[in-house]
């Protein structure tokens, strides 16, 4: 009996730090990929922007690692400076959206009455729509941009958080230490910002992690249909547009920001996941 | 004398629209005076928890009056409610439930003090005082509530409930998510206080057992409403409704 106990807990031990190795690992790819994002000016071989016509359509070789494209750039430069539209500018854009939306969410947990009503049924109304073509309608209203591809993209994805910020805060609302702490001469605000948002951190943390990956393939869509970043930034989504019809012939102008989305789609979903496994109550807090 | 607390008719109907109105508490009133210990005996569901929230104000009353010390808090809110909450405390049924789970028990204990503008080492220095009267050494202050027993932090939640020298402390069920043994020692505790302090107790629970050990007087409560009251030996060894015979016999088999 005793032997089998010392086995799961043993077991157990390995597994949690299994995660944290796991974490640990993704943490760092993502590091990697935001310092180079954030230093690519300082990285890239040629100038992004600098337009040969001598060296067109080349494909990728040692001398330009991804190719060039039809205006003789240098695909590989254009993709590290690419990065950073679309990495800043996606992490920009879930800061705001969950931030906007846990404020909106504890709100109308807390409060509830007739704003939470009106609320909830806004985010209703945004949850059953389609999201990229109701983002494509506000992008199209604004105009192109890469900010206000960004605000278009907010618009429709707050209500996600509000959502999970509002069950989380229900919940919490009627616990017995939110009562001991308006006992306690707490004011509203005080037991929300005390007690409230640190305990319903931990959902909206995996929620927004999770939610890097499909907001920058969203973010790139938008670009793709040239409601993005204009030319001639340099951003994934309309690297790829403008590659398109040469798709057959030189495939690498597409390919290569391409590949640039998926491994950073990749990597941040990994570690949504990875964060979400450690955050998992299963995995038992022990401090 | 004056009472210390007094409801008068209060009324509780919950209210959902598509569902008919429940009533949780039926026209009840009573008054508890200065170092009295009253107790509200009922089973499940029949509104004891929900005076107790009533009368902290965490619910507000569909009708009828509170009045704590000779002040009408029946609609108390914001800053006046605060100042409520110096004279009237509550420990609740679930003692770990009861602390946030990311804050240490000193935190939670000094909050009030830390709400009312006292400084940091006045709190602790405050809090540790707290905790040793009510039999926990100071360093349980850094414990976290899943860090401590059961009955380790309903002694802490005690400490948080009186460390604003409260004059009413309302016990929801204070001892009934505790073992026998943990329960007597809370037991003992809770009338030294009381004794020590002159304190005034609402004793909700639903151990007939303890409250005729602790009370001076018993309200029995059924269905929202007081079918009973007197104290603990009349209602107890001399039961004459049918519900008060019948919840007698249920506890002394």
């Amino acid at each position: 009996m005793r032997g089998e106990k010392a086995v799961t807990v043993r077991r157990q031990k390995v597994r949690r730090n299994n995660i944290k190795l796991r974490l640990s690992f993704f943490l760092a790819l993502t590091a990697v990929l935001l310092i180079v994002a954030l230093f690519a000016d300082k990285l890239t071989p040629y100038d992004p922007y600098l337009q040969n016509y001598d060296i067109s359509f080349q494909p990728p070789s040692t001398e330009h690692w991804m190719g060039t494209d039809r205006y003789g750039r240098d695909l590989f430069s254009r993709v590290l400076v690419g990065g950073q539209a679309s990495i800043f500018s996606t992490l920009a854009l879930v800061a705001i959206i969950s931030v906007f939306g846990t404020v909106v969410g504890v709100g109308c947990g807390y409060f509830g009455g007739k704003l939470d009503a009106v609320v909830m049924r806004i985010s209703d109304v945004c949850l059953a729509f389609p999201g990229l073509v109701f983002a494509l309608a506000v992008a199209a209203l604004l105009n192109g941009g890469i900010v206000n591809a960004v605000i278009a993209l907010a618009v429709i994805s707050w209500p996600k958080y509000s959502r999970v910020a509002r069950s989380q805060t229900l919940a919490q609302k009627n616990s017995s230490y939110v009562h001991a702490a308006l006992l306690a001469g707490d004011t509203p605000i005080q037991v929300i910002s005390r007690h409230v948002l640190p305990n319903i951190l931990g959902p909206i943390l995996v929620t927004a992690m999770l939610d890097i990956g499909t907001m920058m393939m969203e973010l790139a869509g938008l670009s793709f249909l040239n409601l993005g970043a204009q030319p001639p930034t340099a951003e994934w989504g309309n690297m790829m547009s403008s590659g398109r019809s040469m798709l057959q012939i030189y495939p690498w102008i597409v390919l290569s920001p391409g590949l640039a989305i998926f491994i950073t789609v990749v990597i941040f979903n990994l570690l949504g996941d990875t964060v979400r496994d450690y955050m998992d109550p299963k995995n038992s807090r022990s401090r | 004398m004056e009472a210390i607390l007094e409801v008068r008719d209060i009324t509780k109907v919950f209210s959902q629209p598509g569902r008919p109105a429940f009533t949780a508490v039926d026209h009840v009133s009573f008054r508890l005076m200065p170092g009295e210990i009253l107790g509200i005996v009922g089973e499940s569901g029949s509104g004891k928890s929900t005076i107790a929230q009533l009368i902290t104000r965490l619910l507000d009353v569909t009708e009828g009056e509170i009045i704590i010390d000779g002040e009408d808090v029946t609609h108390a809110r914001g800053k006046t409610l605060r100042k409520v909450y110096d004279k009237l405390q509550m420990v609740f049924q679930t003692p770990t439930g009861s602390f946030d789970p990311r804050r240490t028990l000193g935190d939670g204990i000094g909050e009030s003090l830390r709400n009312r503008g006292m400084s940091k080492a006045d709190i602790r220095s405050r809090v540790a005082e707290m905790l040793q009267q009510c039999g926990l050494s100071p360093e349980f202050s850094d414990r976290y509530p899943h860090e401590v027993s059961g009955g380790q932090c309903q002694r802490a939640a005690i400490a948080r409930a009186l460390i604003g020298g409260p004059k009413v402390l309302i016990l929801d069920e204070a001892t009934s998510a505790l073992d026998v043994t943990v329960q007597q020692q809370i037991m003992e505790l809770l009338t030294g206080l009381q004794k020590n302090r002159g304190l005034s107790y609402l004793f909700i629970c639903h151990n007939l057992a303890l409250v005729q050990m602790l009370c001076d007087r018993v309200l029995i409560l059924y269905d929202g409403k007081i079918v009973k009251q007197g104290t603990p030996d009349e209602v107890i060894m001399t039961p004459q409704s049918e519900y008060t015979r019948r919840l007698v016999e249920a506890v002394f088999e």
